[in-house]
């Protein structure tokens, strides 16, 4: 079924929220960042929102869903989901990166604040959360395991050994999805070191993949339903995004991965966000 | 005062402490169904086969990708399962290690990690396969324990003791046949050492296949009139520091024997308790940094000087740095 209307708009103006807080919050962090969880919003809150099975009130139950940042430093847009959900209060967004706050600069393993697991070393995430969907599997638990990864992370070993486990194990509860922005920390994707075409990669490892428009929140909906049919497959969508979507001086540059605005620039960024939302 | 620990009356019984650890896994899924075990395409000589048989469905066999293996532990352990992930200790412990700090040890992950072929006397295999920096490896992660045994029986004791403790646990196996040295009474508590014999000339403190030749040494001791204490430090983290000051206050001075580099291993834990809190003169006998090569286990022990007579001799001459 294709998503309404209504769902649609209310997941852009989410969207729109996660990434005023992401920008209000590395502004306060003054460090953190802000590229990558402005380019994931629009296909995190479609997951959020519509798919994951998870609230404040069944953050604690065995058949809840599960989700690892497996890019782990894109964790503001995730806090500020969770924080949506009601999971964290929102002056708990405000703590993030300062000492003592459970919103750590990379996540920090917190059951209570519906953090399901603890990343920052790429290549880590997904082998976890097929392990999970694995565990899942065999408690008879009606969950699924939602994964993030990226275009960068994907040069990671790792990543394709756990490739090759959850399709061997025919983890249909797992699905991943890749945020494919052509940027990582040194430049350009395809200069640094071309990780080619990703759908092309996971098919030939067993998996059932598509590669999507990150942005199209009504795309996004079908690939998740449609992951969600496969039984037998793990699933990734290749979620085609700009990095720093939403802010203009953020977009499609590697100067914004991991990089704070100063007053001016978030002035700038708070005011381009906030422009109405079709 | 410490009890001398129950030893075996069998004297001439030789079992790989490997061949212990499959037994035990056994035994320990039969009586807990939260029990999974993974291997990396090894486990018929890690002996997880032996578990595999008897439970096919909560075996993983991960192939040959041991860092992909710690992260799925890591998953299974958050779906409320105990995880034992087995391999050889160098692929275990050196290839996986950025894994097992980040996916097993922060998020303090119920997951035991029992490793294989640690050490010299994997023999011919030679240096690519003796894994003789793993004990430094694990016992620096926060949150890891770490269990070295030194036969059959304290194997045994071990994964018992793995499974009871919450949290990463590490345990240091062996491929070669070593003695018997404990009785079947003996039980291992988590961060205490057992004596094995009493004197108070010299201290010689071991673990693992090192607790054998340190008690061979103290027979070459007595017969030079050396009354050596030897006691086994199983559990190296968190270490018996009771039991190390109180073998410093009464033999003055402190031996290690590790089939292990001594730089970071367990000469240094050792070393380290004995440095805080009563210090007194010590030596280390390890590996001193330098690989090994192929060899019979055996002939290996003794190239390297960690064989019982090469202890006697490292003893003797600590013993005249004594403070009279």
């Amino acid at each position: 079924m294709t998503l309404s209307r209504e769902k649609a708009t209310n997941i852009r103006k989410v969207a729109r929220e996660v990434r005023l807080d992401v920008v209000r919050m590395v502004h306060a962090a003054a460090c953190g960042h802000p590229g990558g969880p402005l380019g994931m919003a629009d296909f995190m809150t479609t997951l959020f929102l519509e798919h994951l099975n998870l609230t404040a009130e069944n953050r604690l139950d065995d058949d809840r869903d599960r989700f690892v940042l497996g890019n782990g430093h894109t964790c503001a847009g995730y806090y500020a989901l969770l924080a949506h959900k009601g999971l964290i209060s929102k002056d708990t967004l405000l703590s993030f990166r300062k000492m003592g706050s459970p919103l750590q600069g990379h996540p920090n393993r917190n059951l209570d604040l519906g953090i399901d697991f603890s990343t920052g070393s790429l290549g880590t995430g997904l082998s976890v959360a097929q392990g999970m969907a694995l565990g899942a599997r065999l408690n008879g638990w009606d969950s699924r395991v939602y994964c993030t990864s990226s275009d960068g992370e994907s040069q990671e070993g790792q990543i394709w050994e756990a490739a090759t486990s959850a399709a061997h194990w025919g983890l249909g509860n797992l699905t991943v999805m890749v945020d494919f922005n052509n940027i990582q920390i040194d430049g350009p994707m395809r200069e640094v070191m071309n990780v080619r075409d990703l759908e092309a990669k996971y098919k030939a490892f067993g998996w059932h993949a598509v590669t999507v428009d990150g942005h199209d929140v009504v795309a996004v909906d079908q690939a998740l339903c449609a992951a969600k049919e496969v039984a037998e497959q793990p699933s990734a969508i290749i979620a085609v995004t700009t990095i720093g979507k939403g802010v203009s001086y953020m977009e499609d540059t590697s100067d914004w991965h991991g990089c704070a605005p100063n007053d001016e620039q978030l002035a700038q960024a708070l005011e381009e966000l906030s422009a109405p939302v079709s | 005062m410490h009890q001398l620990a129950p030893l075996s009356d069998g004297a001439d019984k030789f079992i790989a402490t490997r061949a212990a650890y499959g037994k035990a896994l056994l035994e320990l899924g039969n009586q807990h169904q939260d029990v999974i075990v993974l291997d990396a395409d090894l486990s018929g000589s890690t002996k997880t086969a032996v578990f595999r048989k008897a439970h096919p469905d909560r075996f993983f066999n991960c192939g040959v990708a041991e860092s992909n293996m710690m992260g799925t532990a890591a998953g299974l352990a958050c779906s409320g399962r105990t995880v034992f992930a087995s391999s050889f200790a160098m692929f275990a412990t050196g290839k996986a290690w950025e894994p097992i700090r980040q996916t097993i040890c922060v998020p303090s992950m119920n997951v035991k990690i029992c490793a294989s072929h640690a050490g010299l006397t994997v023999g011919e295999d030679g240096k690519s396969h003796q894994m003789l920096e793993d004990i430094t490896l694990m016992r620096v992660l926060p949150n890891m324990k770490v269990i070295v045994p030194a036969d059959s029986v304290e194997t045994a004791e071990a994964v018992r003791l793995a499974y009871e403790t919450p949290g990463p646990v590490y345990v240091r196996l062996s491929r070669a046949s070593t003695p018997v040295i404990f009785g079947d009474d003996y039980r291992l508590e988590l961060g205490r050492g057992s004596l094995l014999r009493e004197g108070s000339d010299v201290c010689i403190a071991a673990c693992g296949v090192e607790l054998a030749e340190a008690l061979i040494a103290a027979d070459i001791l007595a017969s030079r009139n050396i009354e050596a204490r030897v006691v086994n430090l199983a559990c190296i983290d968190p270490i018996d520091v009771d039991l190390i000051v109180d073998s410093a206050e009464r033999c003055g001075a402190i031996l290690t024997a590790e089939e292990h580099q001594i730089r970071g291993g367990f000469g240094d834990a050792v070393a380290q308790a004995v440095v805080r809190h009563h210090p007194v003169p010590m030596d280390l006998v390890g590996m001193d940094d330098s690989f090994g090569q192929s060899g019979p286990a055996p002939d290996l022990i003794r190239h390297y000087g960690l064989d019982g007579a090469s202890l006697a001799d490292r003893a003797e001459n600590l013993i005249k740095r004594k403070k009279r």
